[in-house]
């Protein structure tokens, strides 16, 4: 059975249909992309998917169990993490809290233990500070455990984003428009990156982008959106000569 | 130096509260000591006490949550009043010490449960709705406190809110809360050391609070509310847990504050005190422990010491207000004391990267 199972799934915002009949079906260890012109409610449906935003209409599958219109921490929980389109960083915190803070469903402890110090503490801090390292260390910003978020290079502020995703042990990993804001060479990084991370990590990706180049690199089933709907579905070559879709992106005659 | 600066920010943070309430400490035993410490100054050691912890409390809502509340004064207000009302009621049978004990305890548990009234139903949102309703409720509190009469005799408790003739009493019972007047005839109990141990106890919650899982979240909260959502945190019961605690620790200072007086009227608690304790926080810089300490001793004093030259006295505190604004946040300022090495507050990042994604996160 598939790991993520998205049928019919649909919202609008008062008259707006944002998205609708949204059907996905996501295996682990896999690389998907969902591309499609801005504004066609990619992002909506990672915010479905994740709980920010609750479906109007269709049924979200998650290993096995319903997770349509559950709350974000359930849903993390459950083993979906995602990163965001204009990065959001714990800016404030260290690079090392901020993976920490990713691990906080994961190794756990009450008040009480932080308050009084207790064995499980620091056995609980111990354990996350050499986890969040190491994951520092596979996206080669180790040595940057102890700068504040804030300080990070654009690049690797990205990176991080995603090291605090993976920092919650999720099963599916949805990355909004990662390679935004890149240079070629560092895209080129990026890509190397999440397939290392699929690779390690053995967990499903699904990613959202507008550099083509990445996503024919590296996903190997594309969905394309418009206007809330697929246009097309299918392997890089088939979805990049697909009329519609270059027609979506390039424009076409109505008339014809 | 060059120790200190390997040192990590969150060691150096202990570090620096410790020695500033060490130092708090013994300089003013010492002046003690030589005979120098005049009564006014006696006077105010347990009210800068209560300030500082004031200070503290406040800023893990302010600081490190990133909430505002405009009526921290009211949980201080809360705990003093039902603290000193127990202590004067039930403890007066008790030994001294338990029902001190006990006092603080009834009070800290009663400004708790405020903070869980006030907090549930707000915290639930997001956005300034802390503000108003910590304001409203800051009010509200000072007014019924203000007009409360509570008496006791033979046939039980009364309670008015207009007289102490409507309390309908018996000519020989007792009023044990007079409205404006309050609650007077409290033994006083005001040790400077006690003050002291009650700040080293707020200190060792709060930093080692904000030095795990739960402060990460609730700073992660603060840093931003969707990432912390996304990454399974509850926001409303970790908000809860910072805006509890906080008031716990308000009260537990009320307690102290009123402890010191041998009358405890609701007037006290107002609106500007909020606001001054408001002030220490952000002059301390916002989530900064020792600031808040610093800023609490330096206003608490300040306003005392220059009763003197009364003409000039709100003339003289605005300018060391503004002084120690500019000592906190311009940029000549910060990067003279960071290559002093005098790293005051540890949020010095919040504002000093604005780069490019700063803007694009703005969208």
């Amino acid at each position: 059975m598939a790991l993520l199972e998205v049928r019919n799934l649909g919202i609008s915002f008062g008259g707006l249909q944002a998205v609708s009949g949204l059907d996905l079906t996501i295996d682990s260890g896999h690389l998907y992309g969902l591309i499609g012109p801005n504004g066609a409610g990619k992002t909506t449906a990672f915010n479905m998917l994740t709980g920010m935003y609750r479906p109007t209409e269709g049924t979200i599958t998650f290993d096995g169990v319903n997770i349509t219109g559950k709350d974000p921490e359930y849903i993390s929980k459950a083993g979906i993490a995602r990163t965001f389109q204009n990065i959001r960083l714990f800016s404030a915190m260290s690079v090392l809290d901020n993976v920490k803070v990713g691990m906080h469903n994961r190794v756990t402890y009450g008040m009480f233990d932080g308050v009084f110090r207790t064995k499980k503490y620091h056995r609980r801090e111990q354990e996350m500070n050499e986890k969040a390292i190491s994951l520092l260390k596979v996206f080669g910003i180790g040595d940057k455990a102890d700068y504040a978020a804030s300080q990070l290079p654009y690049g690797q502020q990205r990176k991080l984003e995603i090291c605090r995703a993976l920092a919650s042990d999720p099963k599916l990993l949805l990355l909004d428009e990662p390679a935004a804001g890149m240079n070629p060479n560092e895209t080129a990084e990026l890509m190397e990156t999440v397939r290392k991370v699929r690779d390690e990590f053995g967990i499903a990706i699904l990613l959202i982008e507008h550099d083509m180049k990445f996503v024919m690199g590296i996903c190997e089933d594309i969905t394309v959106l418009e206007y809330g709907k697929i246009i097309a579905h299918g392997d890089p070559d088939t979805v990049a000569n697909d009329p519609e879709v270059i027609k979506a992106y390039l424009g076409g005659d109505d008339e014809n | 130096m060059a120790k200190n600066k390997k040192m990590n920010r969150t060691a150096r943070t202990y570090l620096t509260s410790f020695l500033l309430v060490a130092i708090f400490y013994g300089a003013v035993e010492l002046i003690k000591f030589s005979g120098h410490l005049t009564s006014k100054a006696t006077g105010l050691l347990i009210p800068v006490c209560a300030y500082i912890m004031m200070a503290i409390s406040l800023n893990l809502v302010v600081g490190f949550l990133g909430e505002l509340s405009l009526g921290h004064a009211a949980f201080m207000s809360a705990g003093a009043f039902v603290g000193v009302f127990f202590y004067n009621t039930a403890g007066a049978s008790l030994p001294g010490w338990l029902s001190v004990v006990l006092a603080f305890v009834i009070g800290g548990i009663a400004a708790g449960i405020f903070g869980v009234i006030v907090g549930v139903p707000v915290l639930r949102l997001s956005g300034d709705y802390l503000a108003i309703v910590t304001l409203a409720f800051g009010e509200i509190l000072k007014n019924v406190l203000n007009s409360l009469y509570i008496g006791v005799d033979s046939a039980g408790v009364h309670f008015s809110l207009k007289d102490q003739f409507s309390l309908n009493m018996e000519p020989t019972g007792k009023v044990l809360m007079k409205g404006a007047m309050g609650i007077t005839g409290i033994k006083k109990f005001s040790y400077f050391s006690v003050g002291i141990l009650l700040i080293v106890l707020t200190l060792i919650f709060v930093l080692n609070l904000m030095n795990s899982r739960a402060g990460r979240a609730i700073t992660a909260i603060r840093d931003d509310e969707i990432a912390a959502k996304s990454v399974g945190i509850n926001l409303t019961s970790y908000k809860l847990m910072a805006f509890v605690s906080s008031a716990v620790i308000a009260g537990l200072s009320g307690v102290l504050y009123a402890l010191n007086f041998a009358s405890l009227v609701a007037k006290k608690f107002d609106y500007n005190l909020s606001i001054n304790i408001l002030v220490m926080v952000v002059l301390g810089g916002m989530g900064s422990i020792p600031g808040a300490i610093v800023a609490a001793v330096i206003l608490t004093v300040l306003p005392e010491m220059l009763r003197g030259f009364s003409q000039y006295r709100m003339f003289i505190y605005s300018i060391v207000l503004i002084v120690m604004m500019l000592f906190n946040r311009a940029p000549a300022f910060v990067a003279w004391r960071q290559r002093l090495g005098l790293k005051i507050h540890t949020k010095k990042n919040g504002n000093s990267g604005s780069t490019a994604e700063d803007g694009k996160k703005e969208e």
